[in-house]
């Protein structure tokens, strides 16, 4: 077996018998990349130098060292919208095309101090808008899987880097599934912790109340092992959880047993494709076979969610992205003649139609005269749904649910009508609208051998249970071991 | 038709915290541009605002010294519109929480107390500046964003002011009120605090509100009359004509003396104002309140009393001598060192508010220091000069920033209190004047001035003038 | 409920995008669907219902007033499309 086709927590064994050398790692995920990145198109930005520059550092710290921290020496992709101080970050947006932050995200910060190696930086869909990486402003990641069709979005080219062994793990970002939706279409997985656990400090802002940083793993351990270093209080994010962040691989290996795992009635839609209802169906088995209890819930304004979460994150979107103007970075327009003028040819050329189109419907439902009847309203639909989750998890410690109705579709296929692709973050969008934890974990395969995830639930602050039913059930199959054959 | 002006004001006033609102660089001011940046204040992409506690303490100051009703659970909002001066095109202020509501203020104009209605009080993040090019022709600005994220605090009135005379006391007294409570410099050439005043014209008797008319650019007090006074001209004009107020915001022009239209035309304000995700509500309980309220430094009113008491000074000189916050503290100080209240007193409503009148500045620190009046008031009650003696070296100190005692051993202009040496000065004019000395004897009480005047000139004024008195009168009695 | 194409252009104005009349109105189609569907929530009774703008109860988040070193002029303007003097330049602002 390759180097590159290891877990982080195998690594660290081998780094800690000193078998291998963070070196040697880094040296061989970046002979993949040549390998496949033609094919699979993961990085907006590769970071070789620093890379191996990072790798010796890690190197000297494990030679000096006993204990050290299990991501020390791992390479890890970064999704292309969390700053990297020196670095290019762009958002996967031409009008970020040449922009270099002067400082680091706190969650790079956190992945220094391990000494963690950074491969580069991936693509995604134009400010993390959309669901299949179709809306990057520069060019689509392909599924490692299928390379006809998309890897899933906002952080496909974070999911795909995964599957196809270009980076050991990756971080990714969540707003309404773009991390749990690619992890779900290419095989590996996914996070989104609760709300405020992990910092937004240098996470390029696209809806502030809904935005999360999480993992993109191989397996659980793994994904455990990362969160344990991103989560965590920091005081540059007045939005930040000041609560201890346990020890996350601790639970694995816990039984099950007896653990309540609720399944929606709302989840039986129409349009929800075949396979993917068997595997979870399967999956829910699976667990049951495990001593969990299975038991219906209801999640009444599953329905509304969608609606409520195009008018938050068009509206909180169309503010914090107006600061790109062209005025002090980015893109600009240089043959305005006035300021108006510089501001609305800079954006309207350095913004793809995706990004105008939620800028345009979240500027309207702000705008005078409909703030009401939209934005005010969506706010108080947004309490009946986290209500909801409240009401649910009194009588359940978990709820599974489908990730995606569908599992990856062909490039193009739903880029005519902007509302099928919304439509088809249903089962994501709710659980950032309630702030809970969420996770994306391989449970089957199509017939044409397309993963399929299944999604995990808890209570804010309970990825605990999360790790410990989703662990259990990784354990007890090998969905996770299979990889895809990249031509 | 009569008509009656209806002002209502906003006032800005930069909170003197260390560090700016939702960042830590300095609010310094006067610094390169740009110098006092970081990725918070710029709005880079990606980061976030961390409330500077200060600056809040300070905002719940003055609310309450405005009488306000203190909102108890206090939030952000985002105000959104482009400017090359606001880097994320959109201001953190408040608009649905606002942290102080329904407040007044106490104006006094010609011995008449008037409230003036507080609307609100919110707290929120100032604006870079833009910086016109000194080369005529040039088609470009440059900006400079120090500013950016200094807090600033909103006061809005309602519009209670019928005339400049209350709008000039509304802006006195809210003025020595900040500075009273120690939360802003109010330096207005320095831009820490700023007016925006709405100015309409109703028929005097009626009860609604005309057209108003928003005036920006004003950057002194002058200023502000000024454009007032041109502003509710012109208005009475356009109505007095028959046509229509236009609702607008103007500008001063400081060269014409005219308001003028802003050239571009603003499109309606809708700020489409929503919540701060990035912030969280605060909550100002009952007992931070009463924290603030037992922190707030002594207000002028209750100075003013304190002062008239404790150092038994008539309460006009009270009321005068804390009428600005710098004058109260350089009058304490000056009592401190010399113990004498009273002359103290008489002092600062003469020789120093004189001062400050002739160079156009606030604090009596800028003529000259506490210790040198004290000082001289020391050397008055020990009798070594006269108070016309000092009147002199006075002026001599705030020239040379000497201290008193320096100056009168300088000029040697100890006072003449020896009863020898006036006696026979006064037998000399009483010689040289036979003719005052005839009228006084018959009756005429004046002349008995001009001899005094006569020995005073001959001692260079520094003969004791009660001795002299006395002397004088026994000597004309022989 | 129809959003004209005025409408949109005065939308296109506040949030700064300049479009051709094609683009206008393929926006103009977009939205209308778009906000049709999101309509869908005002079938909703939400009287006595308090808006969720936080997901989490956090209040009273507030640092100390301290100073802390600033970037460098240079990092400030490392990225500045258009500068002199020590300034970002932009085109001249008239009131």
């Amino acid at each position: 077996m390759e180097l590159y086709e290891l877990t982080a927590h195998n690594l660290h064994e081998l780094l800690r018998k000193r078998e291998v050398s963070s070196l040697e790692i880094t040296e061989s995920v970046f002979k993949r990349i040549e390998a496949v990145e033609n094919s699979v198109h993961c990085y907006m930005t590769l970071m070789k130098d620093i890379a191996l520059e990072k790798a010796r550092i890690a190197d000297k710290i494990i030679r000096n060292n006993n204990n050290f921290n299990p991501l020390t020496g791992i390479p890890i992709a970064i999704k292309d919208n969390m700053c990297i101080e020196g670095t290019l970050t762009t958002c996967s947006s031409k009008i970020l095309r040449n922009f270099i932050p002067p400082y680091d995200a706190t969650v790079i910060g956190k992945l220094k101090e391990v000494n963690a190696v950074f491969v580069g930086k991936t693509n995604m869909d134009e400010f993390a808008m959309g669901s299949s990486t179709e809306n990057s402003g520069f060019f689509t990641t392909l599924n490692p899987w299928d390379l006809e069709r998309i890897p899933g979005g906002s952080s496909g080219g974070s999911a795909a880097s995964v599957a196809a062994d270009e980076s050991i793990m990756a971080l990714g970002s969540d707003t309404g599934g773009s991390i749990r939706q690619p992890a779900s279409l290419c095989g590996v997985v996914g996070m989104k912790p609760t709300y405020g656990r992990v910092s937004r400090y240098g996470l390029v802002a696209f809806a502030s109340s809904l935005d999360q940083i999480g993992p993109l793993c191989k397996d659980v351990t793994d994904s455990a092992l990362l969160m344990n270093v991103i989560c965590g209080y920091d005081k540059c994010d007045s939005t930040s959880l000041n609560y201890p962040v346990p020890d996350f691989t601790k639970v694995l290996g816990k039984e099950i047993k007896g653990l309540r795992i609720g399944y929606p009635k709302e989840c039986f839609i129409k349009g929800i494709n075949k396979d993917v209802k068997e595997s979870i169906e399967a999956g829910l088995k699976k667990l049951e076979s495990l001593g969990a209890k299975i038991l219906e819930i209801t999640l009444p304004h599953t329905e509304y969610a969608v609606a409520v979460y195009y008018i938050i994150a068009t509206a909180e979107a169309s503010s914090n992205l107006a600061r790109y103007d062209g005025a002090q970075y980015g893109y600009r327009n240089a043959e305005a003649d006035n300021i108006v003028e510089m501001y609305s040819k800079s954006r309207a050329e350095g913004f793809g139609k995706e990004v105008k189109r939620r800028i345009m419907l979240g500027t309207y439902v702000l705008s005078a005269g409909y703030f009401d009847a939209y934005y005010l309203k969506a706010l108080k639909v947004r309490t009946l749904i986290k209500n909801d989750f409240d009401k649910a998890f009194e009588k359940c410690d978990v709820i599974v649910t489908p990730v995606s109705p569908t599992a990856a579709f062909k490039v193009g296929e739903k880029m005519q009508d902007p509302l099928q692709m919304y439509l088809s973050d249903i089962f994501t969008i709710s659980i950032n609208l309630a702030g809970i934890p969420g996770l994306s974990i391989p449970c089957g395969f199509t017939g044409n051998n397309l993963p399929i995830g299944m999604q995990l639930l808890a209570k804010p602050l309970d990825e605990e249970k999360i790790f410990q039913v989703a662990y259990a059930f990784e354990q007890a199959t090998d969905y996770h071991k299979k990889k895809p054959v990249i031509d | 038709m009569e008509f009656e002006p209806v002002i209502g004001l906003e006032v800005h006033s930069e909170l003197s915290t260390d560090s700016k609102i939702f960042c830590g660089c300095s609010t310094k001011f006067g610094a390169e541009p740009n110098t006092q940046m970081c990725p918070v204040c710029m709005g880079l992409p990606g980061v976030l605002p961390v409330l500077n506690k200060k600056a809040l303490e300070y905002s719940v100051r003055i609310a309450l010294a405005l009488n306000c009703q203190i909102t108890e659970f206090t939030g952000f909002d985002r105000k959104n519109y482009y400017y090359p001066d606001l880097p994320k095109n959109y201001q953190i202020s408040q608009q649905y929480n606002c942290l102080g509501r329904n407040g007044y203020v106490k104006i006094n104009v010609n011995g008449v107390e008037k409230k003036i209605g507080i609307n609100n009080v919110h707290l929120e993040e100032d604006a870079g500046k833009l910086l016109h090019p000194e080369i005529p022709g040039a088609d470009y600005s440059l900006v400079d964003l120090n500013r950016t994220g200094v807090p600033l605090i909103e006061i809005v009135s309602e519009p209670d002011m019928r005339g400049l005379d209350e709008m000039m006391a509304y802006m006195v007294t809210l003025k020595n009120l900040l500075q009273y409570i120690e939360v802003s410099d109010c330096k207005m050439q320095e831009g820490s605090l700023r007016f925006e005043i709405n100015v309409s014209i109703r028929p005097k008797g009626s009860k609604e509100l005309g057209k108003k008319v928003e005036i920006k650019n004003l950057n002194s007090m002058k200023i502000a009359m000024k454009s007032a006074e041109y502003e509710i001209n012109r208005q009475s004009k356009i109505l007095a004509k028959g046509s229509e107020v236009e609702q607008e915001t103007r500008l001063w022009d400081d060269e014409k003396f005219v308001t003028k239209a802003m050239r571009s035309k603003e499109e309606s304000k809708d700020y489409r104002y929503f919540p701060e995700p990035d912030l969280v509500t605060i909550h100002i309980t009952k007992e931070w309140q009463e924290e603030i309220r037992r922190n707030l430094p002594e207000l002028q009113l209750a100075k003013k009393e304190r002062f008239a008491q404790q150092y038994q000074i008539p309460e006009y000189d009270a009321e005068v001598i804390t009428q600005n916050k710098a004058n109260a503290v350089f009058y304490e100080q000056v009592v401190e060192s010399c113990g004498n209240p009273k002359e103290a007193s008489n002092w600062m409503m003469k020789e120093v508010f004189k001062y400050l009148d002739k160079e156009d500045v606030e604090d009596p620190n800028f003529i000259l220091k506490p210790g040198q009046l004290a000082n001289l008031i020391i050397e008055i009650d020990k009798h070594i000069v006269t108070r016309n003696m000092a009147k002199e070296i006075f002026d001599t100190m705030v020239e040379t920033g000497k201290d008193p005692k320096e100056i009168i051993r300088e000029q040697g202009l100890v006072q003449i209190t020896d009863e020898n040496q006036i006696r026979e000065v006064a037998r000399k004019i009483i010689q040289a004047n036979p003719g005052p000395v005839k009228d006084y004897k018959g009756g005429k009480e004046k002349s008995l001035g001009f001899l005094v005047g006569q020995i005073m000139k001959e001692t260079k004024g520094k003969a004791n003038p009660e001795l002299v008195n006395k002397i004088l009168k026994d000597e004309l009695a022989k | 409920m129809k959003i004209t194409k005025d409408e949109v252009r005065h939308i296109s104005l506040l949030s700064r995008l300049l479009f051709t009349d094609e683009e206008i109105e393929a926006f103009s189609k977009d939205l209308n669907s778009i906000l049709e569907y999101v309509s869908k929530i005002s079938e909703l009774n939400t009287e006595n219902v308090e808006p969720t703008s936080h997901p989490l109860p956090l209040m009273n988040v507030m640092r100390d007033d301290v100073v802390r070193p600033s970037l460098d002029v240079e990092k400030v303007l490392q990225n500045a499309p258009d500068k002199e003097d020590n300034c970002f330049k932009v085109p001249k602002i008239i009131q």
